[in-house]
């Protein structure tokens, strides 16, 4: 059962295996072991970003695609629910319409770039598709009257998933059961279901061909696959998921602007989570997604304390800052591409495979 | 052994004259600057705002140009291309910055001379530092990973962040007023027409390093070198060349180029981030793409190209102003797939 539901896909190492677990329970149970809003919104924070880091890794793992658009379809995704929440009304319908309406244009969009480009090389396609999302992202900080423009569009989500909504009177375990609770899990349940629907994607036949297609095109060329088709599909595919994960932000968040969705720096986050966290690997999205965002929340404060305990020597504070966070996680980005080309996850199954024999 | 009888041309080459199409196909990039500026002529009615956008417009290609030139050949030669290439363009805004600073003396002076006098010694250590960064660049970051592309974007991908960072480490986060030398500031005018003196400037210079880098390369036995690299790099290889030394040599000097460029465009903007190597990378990526990977002349045109549309659309209509180069892209792509002159071949 278990098996079937990670499609055969098991972590194979005992440490993932393990480490897996705790995500998975600390994430279900979030708001009871964590109380309190800014862990429930990191929890939210990771639920989303798990399903955006994986819908990632389909290009840039299974298929060997470096994209720099993919946060136009999450963006896409974001903003087609906010509109429809901004225009049709707070209801699970406009939620719907939007989540719909968004991953259609989401593929559509991408399935044009597939065509126009995905037969150049991946340097050449990587080039292309960092101008398109950056033409996008100025388009839809130019168009304020569908968007917001810069500042972004604030709209009400269904009543049900606002803290306003009591489902309970009493306190369970202590913690307040209304909306707030509600958004959470339906977050939770979604990205669960998306991931585990990539799991199946990428353990069936047809991820096995964008694997063959990842080592050898020639190759898969040769045997007849129509590598540009399948190459295509891939692209559409993690589009449409990457636009569903950004209704969940939409939804989660009830506020859609470009930085939270379309920047070039949020880019360069799913990218980090991918290559830290193992490329070609979903669970890699899942280790990757969460060390990521629990550094971005909290390393903060622990680079203050080193930051403080260095601040006689003028440099090395100044490399410690908070704010300079980013450095480090870039240094281990350029250490990692090196050193662990399969991430946290291809080394932990690497250091088990080996203890075996 | 009998002669091969006359009218038998087997052996000896056969030369064929190219079709009167094929040639003008050949030559039909270079009349796209000038129909594009007679398009915007017509587009915009009114000759002295024309004459004043097309003035930006060249200034503006002219320092893409810069920036974008150094890029195109180290992919042309190793088939790299850096993501990191943004780093040099800021590392040099910011040392331009900090040199300009220290000659504060000469830049508010009323004379043009000091107020150029100043400008240079900006440049050239601006271009000395990018250059330093670049040799680093290739040693630490590209060098390990030659040949497998999946993992060059990534890596010169971390290696901007790493730069970013450094650059808010030494700078601060802060944005950076750069204000021009003196006498640089206003425009000329010209009949109805005004004229920003930058841009004057940034046209010369833009013009100077074309004209010297068409030199370098096509009169010099290190040009030749690069030229026969960028074809094909390893029957250069094979004949005794060391190549790698040789794209060392073409990155340091590329880094450089996206410093002076950093310097200009830091001039002409008027304010400097951390992030505007990342920013600008996305106008530098399509103007090598429309130029045809690896080839000087291809960006040349390519930059005019953007810099003029650019202009002219925001002029028309602001809203699509970036969105108008994409589509430039995308035009020139159907028609020619492989950029305008491309010099390699895709694999």
């Amino acid at each position: 059962m278990l098996a079937n539901l990670l499609s055969g896909d098991t972590p194979r190492s005992r440490v993932l295996t393990i480490v897996l677990l705790v995500i998975f329970v600390s994430l279900l149970l979030a708001p009871f072991l964590f109380p309190g809003t800014r862990s429930l919104e990191t929890a939210a924070r990771i639920c989303i970003f798990v399903v955006l880091v994986a819908s990632y890794d389909l290009l840039l793992g299974y298929t060997g695609i470096v994209s720099f658009a993919h946060t136009m379809f999450f963006g896409i995704g974001a903003y087609g629910a906010a509109i429809a929440l901004n225009h049709l009304g707070a209801s699970f319908g406009s939620i719907l319409v939007g989540a719909i309406a968004g991953s259609l244009v989401a593929a559509g969009l991408a399935f044009l770039i597939g065509l126009f480009s995905l037969r150049v090389k991946a340097i050449f396609f990587a080039m292309v598709t960092l101008a398109v999302a950056s033409a996008f992202l100025v388009l839809v900080s130019q168009l304020s009257g569908l968007t917001g423009g810069e500042d972004g569009l604030n709209y009400k989500i269904p009543r049900e998933l606002t803290p306003a909504f009591k489902l309970l009177d009493d306190r369970l375990f202590g913690v307040r059961v209304d909306g707030k609770l509600l958004a959470y899990y339906f977050v939770f349940f979604v990205s669960l279901a998306l991931f585990l629907l990539m799991l199946r994607f990428v353990n069936s036949p047809f991820g096995r061909v964008l694997q063959a297609v990842r080592e050898n095109a020639f190759r898969a060329e040769a045997i007849g696959y129509r590598v540009v088709t399948y190459r295509t599909l891939a692209t559409v595919l993690s589009a449409m998921i990457a636009a569903l994960a950004g209704v969940l932000l939409a939804v989660w968040l009830r506020y859609t602007g470009p930085a939270t969705t379309l920047s070039l720096e949020i880019m360069v986050d799913i990218l980090l989570m991918v290559v830290i966290g193992g490329m070609g690997t979903m669970y890699g999205a899942v280790i990757g997604a969460t060390i990521f965002i629990l550094a971005q929340t909290y390393l903060h404060e622990l680079m203050a304390v080193a930051s403080d305990a260095t601040a006689p020597i003028p440099l090395l504070s100044a490399l410690l800052s908070p704010d300079r966070w980013l450095l480090w996680l870039g240094l281990l980005f350029v250490l990692s591409v090196y050193f662990f080309p399969a991430g946290i996850v291809g080394r932990l199954r690497g250091a088990e495979s080996q203890s075996a024999k | 052994m009998s002669t091969p009888p006359a009218g038998d041309t087997s052996i000896a080459p056969k030369i064929e004259q190219a079709s009167l199409a094929e040639r003008l196909g050949n030559w039909a990039p270079l009349l796209l600057v000038p129909a594009l500026a007679i398009v915007g002529l017509v587009a915009i009615a009114n000759p002295a705002t024309w004459i004043t956008l097309t003035a930006a417009g060249l200034a503006m290609g002219m320092m893409i140009f810069l920036m974008a030139s150094g890029l195109t050949l180290v992919f042309g030669l190793m088939d790299v291309i850096n993501f990191g290439h943004g780093a040099f363009i800021a590392i040099g805004a910011f040392v331009g910055f900090t040199v300009l600073g220290y000659l504060s003396g000469w830049t508010d002076a009323a004379s043009v001379w000091l107020n150029l006098a100043a400008l240079f010694p900006a440049i050239l250590v601006a271009m000395l530092v990018a250059g330093g960064a670049g040799y680093v660049f290739e040693r630490l970051v590209v060098k390990p990973v030659y040949g497998q592309h999946l993992k060059q974007i990534l890596v010169t991908m971390g290696g901007l962040i790493i730069v970013q960072q450094l650059i808010l480490v030494f700078w601060g986060p802060d944005a950076i007023h750069l204000s021009r030398p003196q006498t640089l500031r206003g425009s000329v005018v010209i009949g109805e027409a005004a004229i920003e003196k930058y841009r004057l400037v940034a046209v010369v210079i833009g013009l100077a390093v074309f004209v010297c880098m068409r030199l370098a390369l096509n009169r010099t036995k290190v040009g030749l070198l690069v030229r026969a690299g960028v074809e094909n790099g390893e029957m250069v290889e094979a004949l005794g060349y060391r190549i790698q030394r040789l794209f060392l040599a073409v990155f340091i000097v590329g880094s450089a180029l996206a410093g002076l460029g950093g310097v200009m465009w830091g001039l002409y903007q008027e304010t400097i981030t951390a992030h505007m190597g990342s920013e600008i990378m996305v106008l530098v990526f399509i103007v090598v793409i429309i130029g045809g990977l690896g080839s000087v002349e291809g960006c040349f045109i390519g930059a005019l190209l953007v810099g003029l549309l650019s202009n002219y659309v925001a002029f028309l209509s602001p809203k699509v102003a970036l969105v108008s180069t994409i589509a430039l892209m995308v035009v020139v792509l159907m028609w020619r797939p492989q950029g305008l002159y491309p010099v390699v071949k895709a694999k």
